[in-house]
């Protein structure tokens, strides 16, 4: 049976989607068909994949405009008609799938890392760690940085961490060996506030990470605590608790 | 040809759509209800959109208004209601991976008047005090003249009851309140406390999860037991058929 793709070729210059048809069989990914047309009809066909298990997170990309990693996208998942194979769209383009996605490194090293006391004890509760545990699942894919649209059509970069790094800074500010308090890191560099809570990285995680309600929200609900509740400010006042 | 919106070719369109009449029809009708200021009370019921207990002299508004600010507070700072009306009606996105207009001053809730999101759970605080509230009145409405009146009524009031206080437990404020604010529930040293507080935090957790659900079944519950008082006060239900005991 043969199947029709468009797929995005060219770099940041100059880009256009380009059709082609190839035979597929049952059970094909849609990156098994991209590795198909690399193979048989454009060897200079730019994608970046590895583990093709949906565990690296390399593989990333827009397809029918729904971010989604390509090996776990079976074509027989897909609606009738070409399949539209796009890069993501949140980063800068470096050719064809391929993406430059450093920027993401950047902002994890303005996240304050895990530190312990110094007099730590190493035995932790499982009702402790349970919450944080999840968000160990994460791959980085960055498909969630990719459909938040903070990012992705508002282009505040410089001023947003993105979904996936409220995910790593609460699993740090979850942790119950941390010490650290990262509240005010996460709304004044890590632009929290611009986070407008509309699910579509949950939606997308292909690890099934519940990243809005079990990540974003709880540090939102932290920095409310922190900077925008007058009557807890005035009550660790009066009770002389330091509530920042 | 990559689309300007989007190239999705799903029915990315049909949720934002399907929210925008749902809120329309639910929220309409409650306004005006609310407006009416009349029938809504009929034998031992009253609407729960008027559950004032008390209404003073000078109030010269639909009784309705005395307390209605606090679920509809409640509701438009609630995590999950924006989301809800941020897609549907901002279209801040429309849908997952669909481009709205560049904004460079885009400013989410940072700045105002989105900031003033971070009063929910001062609305949430109301939001548990209406909902003794609200269960007062159904106790009373079932010890009504000196025996126990069970009506359809009744059922009518209890489900809508059930379904605000499974929507109201489940609020993502509440969820911090009870535990998730805390980095470590054992690390004081005492198990007990421990076990209850992570207890309690796993119940609202799980309210939680069908928070979304709870959220539009309560909206149209409450809109629906006034529905069905207000036909009994207008005589268009001829009766409640009901058990004495």
């Amino acid at each position: 049976m043969n199947s029709k793709f468009r797929i995005y070729r060219g770099n940041q210059q100059k880009a256009e989607y380009k059709d082609y048809e190839i035979e597929v069989q049952e059970g094909m990914v849609v990156l098994d068909a991209v590795h198909k047309i690399q193979a048989e009809l454009e060897p200079d066909l730019a994608v970046r994949w590895n583990c093709k298990a949906g565990k690296c997170g390399s593989c990333s990309a827009e397809v029918n405009g729904k971010p989604v990693l390509m090996c776990m996208t079976r074509l027989s998942s897909l609606p009738e008609g070409p399949v539209q194979i796009g890069p993501m769209k949140a980063f800068p383009l470096i050719k064809d799938l391929v993406t430059d996605v450093s920027w993401n490194y950047e902002q994890n090293k303005k996240i304050t890392p895990f530190t312990p006391s110094k007099d730590t004890v190493w035995k932790m509760q499982q009702r402790d760690v349970e919450r944080a545990q999840e968000f160990r699942k994460c791959i980085e894919c960055f498909l969630c940085q990719d459909v938040c649209h903070v990012l992705r059509t508002h282009k505040k970069h410089d001023q947003f961490f993105g979904p996936r790094f409220f995910v790593r800074t609460a699993s740090l500010d979850m942790h119950p060996l941390d010490t650290v308090n990262r509240t005010e890191l996460l709304k004044e560099k890590g632009g929290i506030g611009l986070c407008n809570i509309t699910k579509c990285c949950t939606e997308v995680c292909p690890e099934d990470i519940n990243i809005t309600d079990n990540a974003i929200i709880p540090m939102k609900e932290r920095v409310a605590d922190q900077y925008y509740d007058p009557i807890k400010t005035f009550w660790g006042k009066l009770f002389k608790k330091n509530v920042k | 040809m990559d689309s300007i919106m989007t190239n999705r070719n799903d029915f990315w369109w049909l949720s934002p759509l399907i929210i925008v009449i749902a809120g329309i029809i639910a929220g309409g009708y409650l306004t005006w209800a609310a407006f009416q200021g009349e029938f809504f009370e009929w034998g031992p019921y009253l609407s729960p959109v008027y559950s004032s207990p008390y209404v003073p002299s000078w109030w010269k508004l639909s009784p309705a208004f005395l307390l209605l600010w606090i679920p509809a507070g409640f509701r438009i700072t609630c995590y999950y209601g924006r989301k809800t009306y941020y897609r549907a009606v901002f279209a801040d996105p429309l849908a997952c991976g669909v481009e709205e207009p560049y904004r460079k001053k885009y400013k989410g809730e940072s700045k105002f008047p989105f900031i003033l999101q971070n009063i929910h759970r001062y609305f949430l605080y109301f939001a548990l005090i209406l909902l003794v509230l609200h269960w007062t009145e159904l106790i009373l409405s079932v010890f009504y003249n000196g025996s126990l009146y069970f009506g359809m009524g009744t059922l009518i009031i209890l489900l809508d009851t059930l379904a605000l206080s499974f929507y109201v437990f489940g609020c993502h404020s509440l969820r911090h309140i009870v535990g998730g604010k805390t980095r470590c529930f054992s690390c004081d040293g005492c198990p007990k406390k421990a076990k209850i507080s992570h207890g309690i935090w796993k119940k609202v957790s799980l309210f939680n999860t069908f928070h979304n659900r709870w959220f539009w079944i309560s909206l149209f519950s409450v809109g629906v037991a006034d529905l069905y008082i207000r036909l009994l006060a207008m005589g268009i239900l001829g009766s409640d058929p009901h058990i004495i005991l």
